[in-house]
């Protein structure tokens, strides 16, 4: 999800060892200041020659203390904003906030499904953004294109099945071919399934499902009166996964407005809104995020006591 | 000794009477500051915490909702002297029938008693101008109440200063869900009335046009929704500091600012309101120009 608004102070210090190697457009940065991280997302690329110390697997591979198991919320929706506000505050331009935006997402994959969330959606581009300039607009799709071509082994490997949801009409034909490729080969992946909405809007969902409906009504295959709340889910976008609505929904970049997103799905959804940007979001903000949503109390209209 | 009881009360009524009137006086210069900045055309308030406000004073069953209700008059007053033209508010929801009957009826006898208010001269539906929409699904509740809300409904219907909009029975879901059937409805009916059509093949294009004419478009579901009386709000305020938006104007929010002052709703103050408003000034401009782009 792209917006721009007044910059807010961050810092991130892999960027700037970094810097050269996104501008080539290598997909994994690494910092020797911040070993750690470095460690860690050298594990991910498949051209790494340097392996984890048991003591570092064994902290990837567990939930934080501060998380409860049995708390771990089923489905996390992420309107993933601030990728513009960041590359104007380290002086760069949009198309490296973007890619420091898809570093993040894929650090949020891989901890989703270790820690054992099995939905997570993804605003990645909303019906709203076709306003953007076509060079940047290219360049997403161009980025995206490339990422699920790099990423498909990886996510066949990690048992991860790639949804998309949104208007597809509008997307170039190189993307739609591999959207549907990449679907094809990971429907029987089932650790984590991995929803990525383009061109989405929550309202378009809605229409598009009402649709369906008025096309089924009129084959006579339902009657008016048989149209309900169910028959509607079935017919969203998010009929694809079994967890359709969203448990916790998180904003990064600290704006407080939903914009669209999955309307009718976010009924009963926890929100919160994170301050960071984007490619700041990593670990600690997720936790903090699930921490907050583990301490809340869900009644759904109804009395806990 | 009573004499001298009496005189105190009677200088304590004034006194009171001279901090509300400075109270009254500096809040009125407050908007007028406020007032310098763009002003939100339509609040929407989910009213929650009434109950543990009850268990956190101490107070009996019930006595929470209506410290509610004042909370609630006040902060239509703020808001009316402000300049707010609409303000929604979530009464009941359909979940809320859930709940124990004794308390579902407690809420009931409350809010009839309180629609029933809304039609004396001294109510603030009166003194304000107010044009009141009861949004939801009517046919659940008693006939009491739904006949009073239709009462209340047709005797402010003349009113154009103001609008309030009261959701009882009501679900964002709901909302949407009769409004899809309506489209159906009327696309059906449009089609049979209009019959069936052959077409050359060579006239492709009119068949095209004629098919997108057909299709439901967003119109269709936007003006069979009964929010469709109000523009969106600007603001969404929920109390009691739970950030969710509990099937409420799920289509209508999509763009609202969400705040979600911790304070319980019959604590809910002038500080929570001018501070949301403050807030909404600060990003309004960066959005008016997203709107016009769009």
């Amino acid at each position: 999800m792209l917006s721009l608004r007044v910059p807010t102070p961050t810092s991130f210090r892999r960027l700037h060892a970094g810097r050269s190697r996104l501008s080539r457009d290598c997909l994994f940065s690494y910092s020797p200041s911040f070993v750690n991280r470095g460690v860690r997302l050298r594990v991910r690329s498949t051209k790494s020659e340097v392996a984890l110390t048991p003591a570092e697997e064994e902290e990837e591979v567990t939930l934080p203390e501060e998380l409860q198991p049995e708390l771990m919320p089923k489905h996390v929706a992420i309107i993933m904003d601030g990728n513009g506000r960041w590359a104007k505050n380290q002086g760069l331009q949009p198309w490296d906030g973007h890619r420091a935006g898809v570093e993040a997402l894929k650090e949020i994959v891989e901890l989703s499904g270790r820690w054992g969330i099995q939905v997570l959606t993804v605003f990645a581009f909303s019906t709203d953004n076709w306003i953007r300039p076509r060079i940047e607009i290219d360049f997403l799709f161009s980025l995206f294109e490339r990422s699920l071509k790099s990423e498909f082994q990886n996510l066949a490997k990690n048992d991860v099945r790639i949804s998309i949801i949104g208007d597809s009409s509008k997307l170039p034909k190189s993307l739609l071919r591999l959207i549907n490729e990449v679907e094809e080969g990971t429907k029987n992946n089932t650790r984590l399934q991995l929803i990525v909405a383009v061109g989405y809007s929550g309202k378009y969902d809605v229409l598009q499902a009402c649709r369906g409906i008025a096309q089924r009504v009129k084959d006579g295959e339902i009657d008016v009166d048989e149209i309900d709340e169910g028959l509607i889910e079935q017919e969203l976008e998010t009929n694809c996964t079994e967890f359709p609505y969203p448990d916790l929904l998180i904003r990064t970049s600290g704006e407080l407005r939903v914009s669209n997103f999955l309307l009718w799905q976010l009924a009963y959804t926890e929100l919160f809104f994170a301050q960071e940007l984007w490619p700041d979001f990593g670990r600690s903000g997720y936790v903090e995020a699930l921490m907050s949503f583990q301490q809340r109390q869900r009644r759904f209209g109804g009395r806990k006591s | 000794m009573a004499e001298l009881a009496g005189q105190i009360k009677r200088m304590n009524g004034g006194i009171n009477q001279l901090l509300e009137q400075i109270f009254g006086f500096s809040r009125r210069c407050l908007f007028r500051v406020i007032s310098m900045g763009p002003i939100p055309n339509h609040l929407a308030f989910i009213m929650d915490g009434n109950r543990r406000y009850a268990k956190k004073c101490g107070l009996e069953e019930g006595s929470g909702h209506k410290a509610g209700f004042s909370a609630l008059m006040l902060m239509l007053q703020y808001c009316y002297e402000l300049g707010i033209k609409y303000v929604t508010i979530y009464a009941f929801s359909i979940d809320n029938f859930r709940r124990q009957p004794e308390e579902v009826q407690c809420l009931m006898d409350l809010m009839l008693e309180k629609i029933k208010s809304l039609l004396e001269k001294e109510s603030i539906v009166h003194q304000y101008g107010i044009r009141v929409y009861f949004i939801g699904n009517l046919a659940l509740l008693n006939d009491q109440v739904r006949d009073a809300a239709e009462e209340v409904m047709k005797a402010t219907a003349k009113n154009s200063r103001v609008v309030l909009l009261i959701c009882i029975a009501y679900n964002s879901t709901d909302e949407i869900l009769q409004a899809v059937k309506k489209s159906c409805i009327n696309k059906l009916d449009n089609i049979e009335a209009s019959g069936s059509y052959k077409h050359e093949d060579s006239d492709i294009e009119a068949k095209d046009m004629e098919n997108q004419e057909k299709k439901i478009q967003l119109v269709d579901i936007e003006e069979n929704m009964q929010m469709s009386v109000a523009p969106n709000p600007d603001i969404l305020i929920r109390s009691s500091g739970e950030t969710r938006l509990s099937n409420f104007l799920l289509w209508q929010t999509g763009n609202s600012q969400l705040c979600s002052p911790a304070a319980l709703w019959p604590e809910i103050g002038l500080r929570h309101l001018v501070w949301a408003i403050l807030n909404f000034q600060r990003s309004h401009s960066y959005l008016e120009k997203r709107k016009k782009q769009l």
